[in-house]
């Protein structure tokens, strides 16, 4: 009974493994051909007209049988990445060993046949000393760099940076751009071939050249200038939604009734998918969010094909004094700004 | 009286006292108003494995549907659940209702139940030599509120619960989608739920303050006690000072929800934030009352099969004080991504870290239980020996979770579903099976095949560590919680997981069939079936024990010690 359980699930097995190396093989090809052609391609857009950027494989994005964090394009993400990678994993690693390799040993010295006779130990001083202290200094170890990644999270965004407004509805995102005249983007997730139609009016992912992966491309992406810091301000229309792209360590919730306030700051050009991340309902897991970083003059050009996209170094000074939100609850993170300043600074020195 | 037990047990026991010991009531009085712990503690746990047999079929219908990219099952299970002609909104549903299901399920009427009601009422009277509980009669209404909550629980998945039928908000209730966004009797149903199944616990965890408090054998002091009673005392509190913080958060759920109240939505002055904080004040303390008692048994199991004391038994008794303690007070690194201010989450980092200290402390003990000992690998101690080091993995992701800005990329990922299910359907329910392979002899009065135990145990092992390790990789790459569908690049890892449910639920038949085995063929158990090792009371009674022990109360010695 068991065998024939596990038979099926083996021959099962098979026509997946199957089906991943096709999968891989067709995208590592797929890699080499566009990761040639994507930066030519978001240069040649003249400075009057917007295409949207065909996204890279594998950069932003998640990777067919990936075991670790996408790589990171945000001097946050690098930091986090950091001590992710070269601080957590290492010390958790060499924990989970450490205790394996003594239960090893107890089974082969401390078995019966090895042992007849069991000691009778039961209280050592200074080792119950050395396992308490020596974890505290471990932690004390892990809380400096973390602590610091947290100081630096919350370093407000510079006067006169953009600021984008992100509204989580269900199931679907909008962008406001209050800086570039106010018009607001919405972005619903691309259908599936194959699928019921998920989004009306909605045309398929893969119809357009420039289509990222499926269940992450939009028709409408979030478009930010690359390289500077974007004040995105965070709310929700309906139920709690998440934004998160986890490819610029970026993750906050949109909840109703508050505006959660924190800096993008995309290093590289590019397209960087990420998905709802708090369950929000029946279409939760079909709310993707793309995120395409251009450059300022790209940006312009993509601001000036929306109707009422106003290109203005200079922000207007209404739109600056008036936050364009349902202020009823001020965020905590934005009235604590000036003290998340004082000891990201404090941390620095 | 005499004394006729080996020296090595902790008390002297009258056996003489058992001989009138079967004046049991006919069948109806027997389990439908039953005072008796035994009998309550094998009516949980049956409870128990009724219960996690539906939610454990729960998350098969999930693995399924996850095995590759796409909807392929939703639609069938919609109708299985009573819909017709689901649109693909009532289908989607039935994912949210399923992940909603699955949790409740498995932490209100699976784990806490065995763990508490089942093994706490079976062994915490035994082990401290007491008759019975405090309240035998309030352990009886708490069992059936129990039951009632569960089946409110069933009923709500046959009825409106906004774009489908049945509850579809996450075992966590979050408003507002479990208020404006969740219209129809499917939640209502669900908060009834656990009103019945929190007032149930209440209720046990008052008994067994009081029981442990009141009703030790002469000569059993607090720092007397096996490290299982020690284990239930500190998870009795956590539930007495939880639960009413959770009853009244979803109490204010039911009044938003039907009285128009707003304490939870913005647009009547309220905040969808608060009732996080609610929840997780409850919440965070939930998990440890979910893993304190295995650490009890896991304590007891590593001692006995050692054949010797736990090690720092001060130290291990305390521990579980300071992870009830701080506990409470780490809940806010359930919400680091909802905008908390920085100190806030610097402060909940930093607490949250502490919590890796007492548990270090009672890993490397267990540890140093075993180390000098003369291990005998019995099937309940090669479950335990499973549980820590499944237990050290999920603890040490614990860790790199604890960071608020660490948090940002993995919260609400795949690596938090791997986390919390190492240290529970890894940590909770490996805990829950070496309990029971310990003591289902004692319960049941015969012996169950060794061989199936160890075979169980490995191919569970192997199965639940196929499901659970791969989705730290999907976690690590971003792949979201709570998504019935996902993109190419995740197929791999998922499907990996798919099969490694079915090679954990093929453990399962194992059990079952052991089961079968100790019922028909198994040889009767002694009195102390492991041998010398096993020290605490219950091993000085018959097996199964009389419906009635200790009627002359055991002494402990002064020199009997652990």
């Amino acid at each position: 009974m068991i065998l024939g359980k596990t038979v099926l699930t083996l021959g099962e097995s098979a026509k997946a493994v199957g089906r991943y190396f096709v999968a891989a093989m067709a995208f590592s090809s797929s890699l080499a051909i566009t990761s040639a052609m994507a930066a030519p391609a978001a240069e040649a857009v003249p400075a009057a007209g917007y295409t949207p950027m065909k996204p890279t494989p594998g950069i932003g994005m998640p990777v067919e049988g990936g075991i670790g964090l996408q790589q990171q394009y945000s001097k946050l993400g690098e930091y986090g990445e950091w001590i992710h990678d070269g601080v957590l994993m290492p010390i958790i690693t060499v924990i989970t060993l450490f205790v394996l390799l003594l239960i090893i040993i107890i089974a082969v010295r401390y078995n019966r046949r090895a042992n007849p006779v069991a000691s009778k130990t039961s209280h050592n001083t200074i080792l119950e000393v050395v396992w308490t202290l020596v974890p505290v200094l471990i932690l004390i170890g892990i809380a400096v760099p973390s602590i610091d990644l947290i100081a630096k999270q919350y370093k407000p965004a510079p006067k006169g940076a953009l600021t984008i407004k992100v509204t989580g509805n269900q199931w679907f995102w909008t962008y406001g751009y209050p800086d570039n005249g106010d018009f607001e983007v919405v972005s619903n997730m691309l259908n599936l071939p194959g699928q019921p139609t998920i989004n009306n009016g909605v045309r398929e992912v893969g119809s357009k050249p420039w289509d990222g992966p499926s269940h992450l491309e939009v028709d409408n992406r979030m478009v930010v200038p690359v390289g500077e810091p974007i004040r995105l301000q965070i709310t929700a229309a309906d139920v709690i939604h998440s934004f998160a792209v986890p490819s610029l360590w970026f993750k906050l919730d949109a909840v109703p009734g508050r505006i959660n306030e924190k800096v993008l700051l995309v290093e590289k050009p590019g397209v960087y998918y990420g998905q709802c991340s708090e369950l929000c309902g029946a279409k939760h897991g079909y709310m993707p969010i793309a995120v395409e970083a251009l450059p300022r003059a790209q940006y312009d050009a993509w601001v000036l094909t929306h109707a009422g996209g106003v290109i203005d170094g200079q922000k207007p000074a209404a739109v600056a004094a008036s936050p364009a939100a349902p202020a009823a609850v001020a965020t905590e993170a934005a009235s604590e700004a000036p003290a998340a300043d004082a000891t990201a600074a404090a941390t620095a020195e | 009286m005499a004394t006729t037990v080996p020296e090595h047990f902790q008390g002297n026991v009258d056996h003489h006292a058992h001989s009138d010991h079967d004046h049991k009531p006919a069948f109806f009085a027997r389990w439908f108003m039953s005072t008796n712990h035994k009998d309550i503690g094998t009516m949980y746990l049956i409870f128990a494995i009724f219960a996690g047999i539906i939610g454990g079929a729960f998350s098969g219908m999930m693995r399924v549907e996850l095995a590759e990219p796409g909807i392929q099952y939703l639609d069938i299970f919609a109708r299985w659940f009573g819909a017709t002609n689901p649109d693909f909104n009532s289908t989607l549903h039935v994912w949210n209702v399923l992940i909603t299901a699955h949790g409740l399920i498995m932490v209100f009427f699976m784990v806490m139940p065995a763990m508490i009601g089942g093994f706490g009422n079976w062994f915490v009277p035994l082990m401290i030599g007491a008759p019975d509980m405090a309240f035998p009669r309030m352990n009886n209404i708490s069992f059936w509120l129990t039951v009632a909550g569960f089946i409110s629980l069933l009923c709500s998945a046959f009825v409106p619960g906004g774009t489908g039928l049945g509850a579809g908000t996450g075992w966590t209730v979050y408003a507002p989608l479990s208020t404006s966004g969740s219209p129809g009797p499917a939640v209502d149903f669900g908060i009834f739920a656990l009103h019945l199944a929190g007032a149930g616990s209440i209720m046990g965890a008052i008994n067994f303050i009081t029981t442990i408090f009141n009703m030790r054998a002469p000569g059993m002091t607090m720092h007397k006690m096996p490290l299982f009673v020690w284990s239930v005392l500190v998870t009795a509190f956590l539930l007495l000072l939880s639960l009413p913080v959770l009853a009244a958060a979803i109490t204010m759920l039911l009044t938003d929800r039907n009285f128009g109240t707003t304490f939870f939505d913005p647009s009547g002055g309220g905040d969808p934030v608060l009732y996080q904080h609610l929840f997780w004040f409850f919440g965070h303390p939930e998990v440890y009352i979910m893993i304190l008692p295995g650490f009890g048994i896991i304590s007891q199991i590593v001692s006995t099969f050692s054949k010797k004391p736990v090690f720092g038994y001060l130290g291990m008794a305390y521990a579980m004080v300071a992870i009830g303690v701080v506990g409470f007070i780490v809940w806010a690194h359930h919400m680091y991504a909802t905008g908390m201010s920085v100190n806030t989450k610097m402060y909940f980092t930093a607490a949250t870290m502490v919590i890796a200290v007492p548990t270090g402390i009672k890993i490397f003990s267990w540890i140093a239980t075993m180390w000098g000992g003369s291990v005998e690998f019995k099937s309940p101690m090669v479950w335990a020996i499973g549980f820590i080091f499944l237990f050290t993995v999920g603890g040490v992701t614990g860790v790199v979770l604890a960071n608020g800005g660490v948090d940002d990329v993995l919260h609400d990922t795949y690596y938090v579903v791997a986390h919390f299910h190492y240290v529970l359907s890894l940590g909770a329910v490996t805990a829950l099976f070496a309990g029971f392979y310990y003591w289902f002899p004692k319960m049941s009065g015969r012996m169950h095949s060794e061989f199936l135990a160890h075979v169980h145990f490995w191919i569970f092992f192997i199965g639940v560590n196929m499901i659970f390790f791969p989705m730290h990789f999907l976690g690590l790459q971003g792949m979201p919680r709570r998504y019935p569908d996902y993109a190419e690049a995740y197929q791999h890892w998922n499907h990996v997981a798919t099969i490694g449910y079915m090679v954990m639920a093929t453990s399962l038949v194992v059990w079952l069939i052991n089961m079968i085995y100790a019922y028909t063929a198994g040889r009767k158990a002694e009195d102390s079936y492991w041998g010398e090792g096993a020290t605490t009371l219950e091993w000085t009674l018959s097996s199964p024990p009389p419906y009635h022990q200790f009627e002359t109360l055991p002494v402990i010695e002064e020199a009997a010690h652990h």
